[in-house]
């Protein structure tokens, strides 16, 4: 299966920049389906970054991140060709995990 | 088990080994026992503080202290959102050690919606996208130094974005 997860991580020298967007739905638990049953939550709850073992950026999201979520940043350091590993778990216990090479 | 392949004596001393370091672990856990468990708590996934209804609350749910307003914590928010379930909102700041930005919609079913965790050399700027129910504040809060500064700005929301 392909990866819920796309990274575009460009280093700059002194700083590396990170776009990531993620496959997700996101459910609220508010909203209610075409028959009117409200739509279990459903959401990403932590999204971790790491770089050379050490983690340098940790989301904790809650049900108010929209559908299929952006989210930008950007750490010192990061050397073009290295990795960064980003995983995410959401509340049912699912997850996933990537590795994007710096550019 | 490929350990067999290694010969009899120096299997042996590995379990000793291990079974020592084991006893060592166990031992030196007991005194410092409450320290890593106490850590551990503040990288956990604060579900409490997602479950308050209110902004105020939530912000003493995740960080215990409240927050006071500073122009150095920088809110970048459309003035008018016309989808309620996708407003691009980013927020910096120009304080010194940042630690942590979260962002709260006060007039959401549950105000907080996303808290990031900023380590040392990590910059102190977070761009996200959120779901707003209605025109209300969108606060975001930044720990730096270990104190809390805030910045407000209204958002319109045209269509809300929690179905409805």
């Amino acid at each position: 299966m392909a990866s819920t997860i796309r990274v575009r991580a460009t280093s700059s020298g002194e700083t590396t920049e990170v776009q990531a967007l993620i496959q997700h739905p996101m459910d609220s638990g508010f909203v209610k389906d075409a028959k009117g049953d409200l739509i279990p939550p459903h959401f990403i709850q932590e999204l971790t970054f790491e770089y050379d073992g050490k983690a340098v950026f940790v989301a904790d999201w809650g049900p108010a991140v929209s559908k299929d979520p952006y989210v930008k940043f950007a750490f010192k350091g990061g050397k073009k060709g290295d990795d960064l590993k980003i995983s995410w778990v959401d509340n049912k216990g699912q997850s996933d995990t990537t590795t994007a090479k710096i550019q | 088990m490929t350990i067999v392949h290694t010969g009899l004596p120096a299997t042996r001393r590995l379990i000793l080994q291990g079974a020592v370091s084991v006893a060592l672990v166990g031992l030196g856990n007991v005194p410092f026992g409450l320290a890593p468990a106490l850590a551990a708590a503040n990288d956990k996934y604060p579900e409490d503080a997602f479950k308050q209804k209110s902004d105020a609350d939530a912000i003493k749910s995740l960080y215990g202290k409240t927050a006071e307003p500073s122009d150095k914590v920088k809110l970048d928010a459309p003035e008018i959102a016309e989808n309620g379930a996708v407003v691009p909102i980013s927020v910096s700041s120009s304080l010194p050690d940042v630690t942590s930005i979260s962002i709260l919609v006060a007039d959401n079913p549950n105000a907080l919606a996303a808290s990031y965790k900023i380590p040392a050399g990590t910059l102190p700027s977070v761009g996200n996208r959120l779901k707003m129910a209605k025109t209300t504040n969108v606060i975001a809060i930044v720990e730096a130094g270990g104190k809390l500064y805030s910045a407000t700005k209204e958002v319109k929301v045209t269509v809300g974005g929690c179905g409805g």
